[in-house]
């Protein structure tokens, strides 16, 4: 156990938190699904780490899940923005703003 | 002859029922054989109760039966049961008998109205209401009666609701009956606190050991139940519904004024006599109450042009001449004069109607005249009707019943000589404004052109009714003449005799003076409306007498003074409190909602980075909130 476990949660969060301006700031769905890709391995890294240090394999079986949960989300989330871009032809996220209150 | 009771009021309340329910899909004839044959039903019954009761009276009094178990109140138990004594008998007979001849009367009367249905069912829910109010054995099935009576009224004077003055007049008659419903309701309650039932013999029974004469409890039970019957009944000051009640079918007048309804506090006070004997105050109120109304309403009479208002206003008087008789303890004389009343007020009515309906819709006696000729069944029942209106001696019902109470009023312990003098000025306006009526609408030229004749359904009830405005009285002869006192005898049984003042002058003097005030009556209308019609025109033109005669017409002003007392300054609070205090408050609710929910519905605006943005401030917010706690 040479890496600290400290070391790996700081990039856990970092990675988070790159994630999560990504989500912020981006202007394009796909790359908004990115990020989020980024935000899950950032917690799937954390939980990693976790069952790392506790020795306790809750964590790793919960990384499976993330990775599952992930490829679902994705299928899911591109079928969405092939619509999405079918319907309006764009992937803008500042125009589709339908949802708004009237 | 038990079981038999319980069908009369049994019968109206099926055809009401049959009516209401089936009443739009069934033919017309249907309709008249359901309506007008549920009350001959009864009638036929009560006849046959009557004859039992007069051949082989009951050995207590009276025949009773217990329908329905209504409810229980910890002790207190109410039950729908009918008890027939002599003045129920006497009520019902009148109720039903007159009630079905007003039915066979309508049956033709109300034939090309589009609502026939909705009019019997209503004629028979009153019917019924009134004969469960006078044959209730407690005050409870009594007050239900004494309300559906006044429903019935309510649903028949504004029968044809699509004239907004006729509901207006639904509405007043209501209202006003309500004022004394309510003080009713009152007493009731009160005689239940003092005594711990409300069933009438118990009462009669429990009142005289419980209260003491003229103690303030039993003086404030007998004004309250004295103020329902005023309002029933139209008495002052609760007169007013009455003569606009006249919005209704002639027929719903006759019902009203003859067997139902105005009754209902004659009956109220008659049943329940031993609350008012203990209380010598309720009862002088009572007699004041009489003499005032019938010497206002005989003014007002004496001026309309409106024959069914000239009508009303009599009958108003004619009431008060029953509470005249009723206070001064004259008892059976004021149901005596019920029952001749019933005949020939409901003949009036009905005969007016046939006026009304063949002079199309004319209510305007100086807009008819000359019809002795041209309707002589009519002009014959009619002068049998107003001859007993107006008391003509030995000849008329009206003399056998109006002749006691003139003389009760003065010779009773409770009368003196100035009820005596009230009534027998009221008896004098009565054969005035009789005579001016049957002059103006049946001498003189015809002024407008009869329609249509009216036929057998509606003259036979006529007939039958002026035999009886002329024979009823002979069941009962004043002590000096014949010795025969049928009416009395019977009522004896149940309501106490006439206390006299000792050392009365003779009777036969009233009498005298009493026929020579109704002639000088009779005289005066002759003079100012036949022989010198051109007087009564002259008088009117001084300002003094047009101003009196305003003053009759208006019903004393009683409309504006309760305008002006009652009615205006309410409509003035309700305008200055428009926003309602207590609305401003829930107001304020609602618009405190509205500003937070377009408040909130900012948040909604779309743009998915804000709801990203949403969700991290939530979540840190939580997370915060875990480290801090």
């Amino acid at each position: 156990m040479s890496i600290q476990v400290n070391a790996v949660l700081i990039v856990a969060a970092i990675l988070f938190v790159l994630g999560f301006i990504g989500v912020l700031t981006r202007k394009n769905i796909l790359f908004m699904l990115i990020s989020v890709e980024i935000m899950l391995n950032a917690a799937g890294l954390a939980f990693v780490a976790a069952s790392a240090k506790w020795q306790q394999a809750d964590g790793q079986v919960m990384f499976l899940f993330i990775l599952a949960m992930a490829a679902a989300e994705v299928s899911v989330g591109l079928a969405l923005v092939l619509q999405v871009y079918h319907q309006y032809k764009t992937l803008d996220i500042e125009k589709l703003n339908a949802l708004k209150d009237e | 002859m038990n079981n038999l009771l319980a069908y009369i009021p049994a019968f109206p309340l099926l055809g009401f029922l049959v009516l209401s329910i089936a009443g739009r899909k069934m033919s017309k004839n249907l309709v008249a054989l359901t309506g007008v044959g549920s009350i001959c039903i009864s009638a036929i019954i009560s006849l046959v109760i009557a004859a039992g009761f007069i051949s082989s009276p009951p050995t207590e009094g009276f025949i009773s039966t217990s329908v329905w178990h209504w409810f229980t109140l910890s002790d207190f138990i109410v039950n729908i049961g009918l008890r027939a004594d002599a003045l129920s008998v006497i009520f019902i007979f009148i109720i039903t008998f007159v009630g079905a001849l007003i039915h066979i009367y309508s049956a033709e009367f109300m034939r090309h109205d589009e609502d026939y249905a909705r009019f019997f069912a209503s004629m028979n829910l009153f019917v019924c209401s009134m004969l469960l109010l006078v044959l209730a054995d407690n005050l409870v099935l009594l007050y239900l009666g004494w309300e559906g009576v006044g429903l019935c009224s309510y649903l028949l004077i504004g029968f044809w609701f699509k004239e907004p003055t006729n509901n207006h007049a639904a509405n007043k008659a209501f209202l006003i009956t309500r004022i004394g419903d309510t003080a009713m309701l009152i007493g009731l309650f009160l005689i239940f606190h003092n005594l711990r039932t409300l069933n009438i013999q118990e009462i009669l029974l429990l009142a005289p050991q419980k209260f003491s004469t003229g103690s303030s409890e039993i003086t404030l039970i007998a004004l309250l139940l004295l103020a329902g019957g005023m309002g029933k009944s139209a008495q002052v000051p609760l007169q007013t519904w009455l003569p606009d009640a006249m919005a209704g079918p002639s027929p719903v007048s006759a019902l009203i004024h003859a067997a139902t309804m105005v009754t209902a506090g004659v009956y109220l006070v008659a049943r329940m006599n031993a609350v008012f004997i203990l209380s010598p105050l309720a009862m002088s109120i009572v007699s004041v109450v009489g003499a005032v109304t019938l010497l206002l309403a005989g003014c007002s009479a004496m001026v309309q042009s409106d024959i069914k208002r000239i009508l009303a206003y009599s009958t108003i008087s004619q009431i008060g001449y029953m509470f005249l008789a009723l206070g001064v303890g004259a008892w059976t004389a004021a149901i005596f004069h019920f029952f001749t009343h019933a005949f020939f007020k409901a003949l009036l009515f009905l005969a007016a109607g046939v006026i009304i309906e063949s002079l199309h819709h004319e209510h305007n006696i100086f807009r008819m005249g000359g019809l002795k000729k041209s309707m002589p069944v009519v002009f014959v029942t009619f002068l049998a009707g107003a001859a007993a209106l107006a008391a003509l001696p030995l000849v008329t019902a009206g003399f056998f019943s109006k002749d006691p109470i003139l003389w009760y009023a003065f010779s009773s312990e409770k009368g003196n000589a100035w009820l005596w003098m009230t009534a027998l000025l009221g008896a004098f306006l009565t054969a005035f404004y009789t005579t001016r009526l049957m002059i103006v609408v049946f001498w003189g030229e015809a002024k407008t052109a009869i329609g249509h004749h009216p036929g057998k359904a509606m003259i036979i009830p006529l007939i039958i009714l002026a035999i009886l405005s002329v024979t009823a009285g002979f069941v009962e002869w004043p002590h000096n003449m014949i010795h025969l006192t049928l009416f009395s005898d019977l009522l004896h049984q149940q309501l106490p005799e006439v206390a006299l003042k000792p050392d009365l002058p003779a009777e036969s003097l009233f009498q005298l003076i009493a026929a020579l005030t109704t002639f000088a009556g009779i005289v005066l209308g002759y003079m100012l409306y036949y022989r010198k019609t051109y007087l009564a025109t002259s008088w009117l033109q001084s300002p003094s007498v047009a101003g009196v005669h305003n003053l009759f017409k208006s019903g004393w002003g009683f409309d504006h003074f309760y305008r002006a007392v009652f009615v205006q300054p309410f409509l003035f609070i309700t305008r200055i409190n428009r926003t309602d205090f207590f609305d401003r408050i829930y107001d304020g609710i609602a618009s405190l909602n509205i500003q937070l929910n377009r408040f909130l519905s900012l948040s909604q605006n779309g743009s998915l980075r804000w709801y990203v943005v949403g969700v991290l401030a939530g979540a840190l917010f939580i997370i915060t909130l875990q480290l801090l706690l």
